[in-house]
């Protein structure tokens, strides 16, 4: 019983470690790739009057981030409740 | 109603209101002081969360810095709102699992040691002195508008409020009124950005009035129109790259873990019922902070816009296109009395050139063509720019009023925060957690006052002569609590091998290499005057700069935490069991001192 307990707690960790992952992913990309080591390429694009670059600079991670939490509390309280660690 | 009068009426009103709040939910036992009873919505402390975040860095600083750095200042945009990202997902919930009041509490429990304990406390008095510095900055540039007054007289004001409002309060009183102050503060900052984004672009939403035509009826987008018409004087274009790539990541990196080191954002994600409310409270938190930062951007650039529209009425280069200083607008007038906007009439001709005299090029054609013998502008303090706006743009009286108002609770807010979370760093974690154990109630919160007292009297005295705009210290403040609290918190969760020797001695070598970077171009101990190498990007290592270098303290932390953990004993096997449980939800109680 114990072990079995141990084993899902492990699966529980490794599924939470492989959202971060995901997660964390998307985070840099939008932010530091697309809006600062990309910026000169991405300006090539335009979005309306904002250069694209720009944008995801000045808006778009933003927006990005919001979903990103959002997403990551859904799907954490659904790997809670599959493996039985919810409060 | 003159707007003088207004002013003071809404302003007064508002406080009637936040201190109404605080009397009302007057903090009874030390619990309460802290962490306001544990029982807090999570869209509640989302807000409350939000208004304790926006300080005068957000709501009076950022807007300007952006005004004028263009796209460079989106550091600051996306550094203050992705650490939530961080802070969501790596640190509050299992902070909330471990189910302890501070942060030094949880480090000196997870490395069994009094010395680590002691070492984040002093992180954390140091972080958050210097972010008290920036906020006291921007309480000056408030108070000193509002009362048309000089910036010294405000500051010292401002210092005043904010030690009978913190004081007076504690966690409770704080969370409901700064509810309140979130209402206030979004409102005053959105409001002014609709009506300009209308005028401007026909668009009702900033966010996309930044990105569409000019109302002009010329089809020129907003941008375009800004870039043109900065260029036109001499001023880099608003929306390319200015600085070092390397030191944009290094400074957002620093911005973005330092958002999830510090305390008095962390103690709030303590306050929610269950672990699972404490993700979603960082989601709340981020998405009310999301409208005043995504907004930001418009009111920065629109500001610019009409900034320099107002002093260059026309072609550059005609003579009548350049505003005549006895014709200025009144809000001219009022910042010039602070003494935080100055004009020097340099060629003598009566009128306002205002250009960038450090472009050669630009500056020698402006003086051979058009006789002008230098920028006029001497002082354009970018901490106005956000108050300045609604009277630039011609906006109604009750609108400017109302900016003076989000302003002050801005941050007042933010101060009232971290005055809480020195003094009981001091009171709780230092006094009650190591020097004298069984200190009755009574003297612990007394303590607490205590403290408070001497952070506003050393933070107002270093504001007097601040290291940079507001936000620009808030960012230094950031650096410091990324080079070391959010690295031990980070190790203590995620690296179950990581020990007591291995926790202090990565916080020492973090925010000791930080802090002396920091001294060295900004002054010792922030005193002016002492800085042994000048400011700028050609002395600093590697390009980065002193509010970027967190980011490499907190690798240096990382690195050193790691090694020296490795060289030395495990951790004992019930706080590796600590670790293991701080992992899983299950399991979690209300949060205790004990």
């Amino acid at each position: 019983m114990s072990n079995d307990k141990k084993d899902a707690g492990a699966a529980y960790w490794s599924a939470n470690l492989r959202l971060l992952t995901i997660c964390l992913s998307i985070w840099f990309f939008c932010s530091y790739v697309l809006g600062i080591f990309l910026v000169d390429f991405m300006n090539k694009f335009m979005l309306g009057g904002y250069p694209l670059g720009f944008w995801f600079a000045q808006q778009g991670s933003m927006y990005t981030f919001l979903v990103l939490i959002v997403f990551y509390a859904v799907r954490m309280g659904q790997i809670d409740r599959k493996y039985g660690m919810e409060e | 109603m003159d707007l003088h009068t207004l002013t003071f009426v809404v302003v007064g009103f508002t406080f009637a209101v936040y201190i109404g709040i605080a009397i009302w939910a007057r903090a009874g036992t030390t619990k309460d002081f802290y962490i306001a009873g544990g029982g807090i919505k999570s869209w509640q402390n989302g807000m409350a969360t939000g208004a304790d975040w926006m300080s005068a860095a957000s709501f009076i600083s950022m807007a300007g810095l952006i005004a004028f750095k263009g796209y460079d200042a989106s550091v600051y945009l996306m550094g203050w709102t992705g650490g939530y990202v961080l802070l969501a997902m790596l640190l509050a919930p299992y902070l909330r699992k471990f189910g302890k009041f501070t942060v030094p509490e949880f480090i000196g429990d997870r490395f069994y040691s009094q010395g680590a304990r002691l070492t984040a406390i002093g992180c954390l008095i140091t972080a958050s002195i210097t972010y008290v510095i920036g906020q006291m900055k921007g309480i000056g540039v408030a108070f000193s508008r509002f009362l048309e007054v000089d910036f010294a007289t405000g500051l010292f004001i401002g210092m005043g409020i904010v030690f009978i409002y913190a004081v007076l309060g504690g966690m409770k009183g704080i969370t409901y009124t700064q509810i309140a102050q979130y209402v206030v503060l979004i409102f005053a900052y959105t409001v002014p950005a609709i009506f300009i984004s209308l005028n401007l672009t026909d668009n009702i939403l900033p966010q996309i009035g930044l990105g569409s035509t000019m109302a002009d009826g010329s089809g020129t987008y907003m941008l375009d129109k800004l870039n043109e018409t900065v260029i036109a004087l001499g001023f880099n274009s608003y929306t390319q790259q200015q600085g070092s790539t390397m030191n944009m990541f290094m400074l957002t990196l620093s911005l973005m873990i330092g958002t999830a080191g510090l305390p008095h954002v962390i103690v709030r994600f303590f306050t929610v019922p269950k672990v699972a409310d404490a993700r979603s409270s960082a989601g709340w938190a981020l998405f009310f902070i999301a409208l005043l930062y995504t907004t930001a951007p418009a009111v920065g650039a629109m500001a610019r816009y009409n900034l320099t529209n107002t002093i260059q009425t026309g072609e550059v280069g005609v003579i009548e296109a350049n505003l005549e200083y006895s014709k200025r607008p009144d809000w001219f007038k009022n910042w010039e009395k602070t003494g935080l906007l100055k004009f020097e009439d340099k060629n003598g001709d009566g009128r306002i050139q205002y250009y960038n005299d450090k472009n050669k090029e630009f500056a020698a054609r402006a003086e051979s063509e058009w006789g002008w013998k230098g920028n006029e502008m001497v002082k354009i303090d970018r901490d106005i720019m956000v108050l300045a706006n609604p009277e630039i743009a011609k906006l109604p009286n009750w609108v400017i009023a109302l900016v003076a108002a989000g302003g002050l609770a801005a941050a007042l807010s933010t101060a009232a925060g971290l005055l809480l979370a020195i003094s009981s760093s001091i009171s709780h974690d230092l006094l009650k957690g190591i020097f004298i154990k069984d200190i009755s109630e009574k003297n612990e919160l007394l303590a607490g006052r205590f403290a408070m007292t001497g952070a506003i009297a050393v933070a107002g005295y270093l504001g007097l002569h601040p290291p940079g705009f507001a936000a620009q210290v808030v960012a230094l403040a950031f650096g410091l609590a990324a080079s070391s609290i959010f690295p031990a918190l980070m190790m203590g969760i995620f690296y179950k091998r990581s020990n007591n020797i291995g926790a202090v001695s990565g916080m020492l070598v973090g925010i000791l290499s930080t802090l002396v970077y920091i001294f060295m171009y900004k002054g010792w101990f922030f005193i002016p005057g002492t800085a042994s190498l000048p400011d700028n990007p050609a002395n600093w290592l590697l390009g980065i700069s002193p509010g970027a270098f967190g980011a490499f303290g907190a690798v240096l932390n990382f690195v050193t935490n790691y090694f020296v953990s490795n060289m030395t004993a495990p951790p004992p096997a019930h706080i590796q069991q600590l670790v293991e449980d701080i992992r899983v939800p299950k399991g979690a109680g209300e949060a205790t001192g004990h």
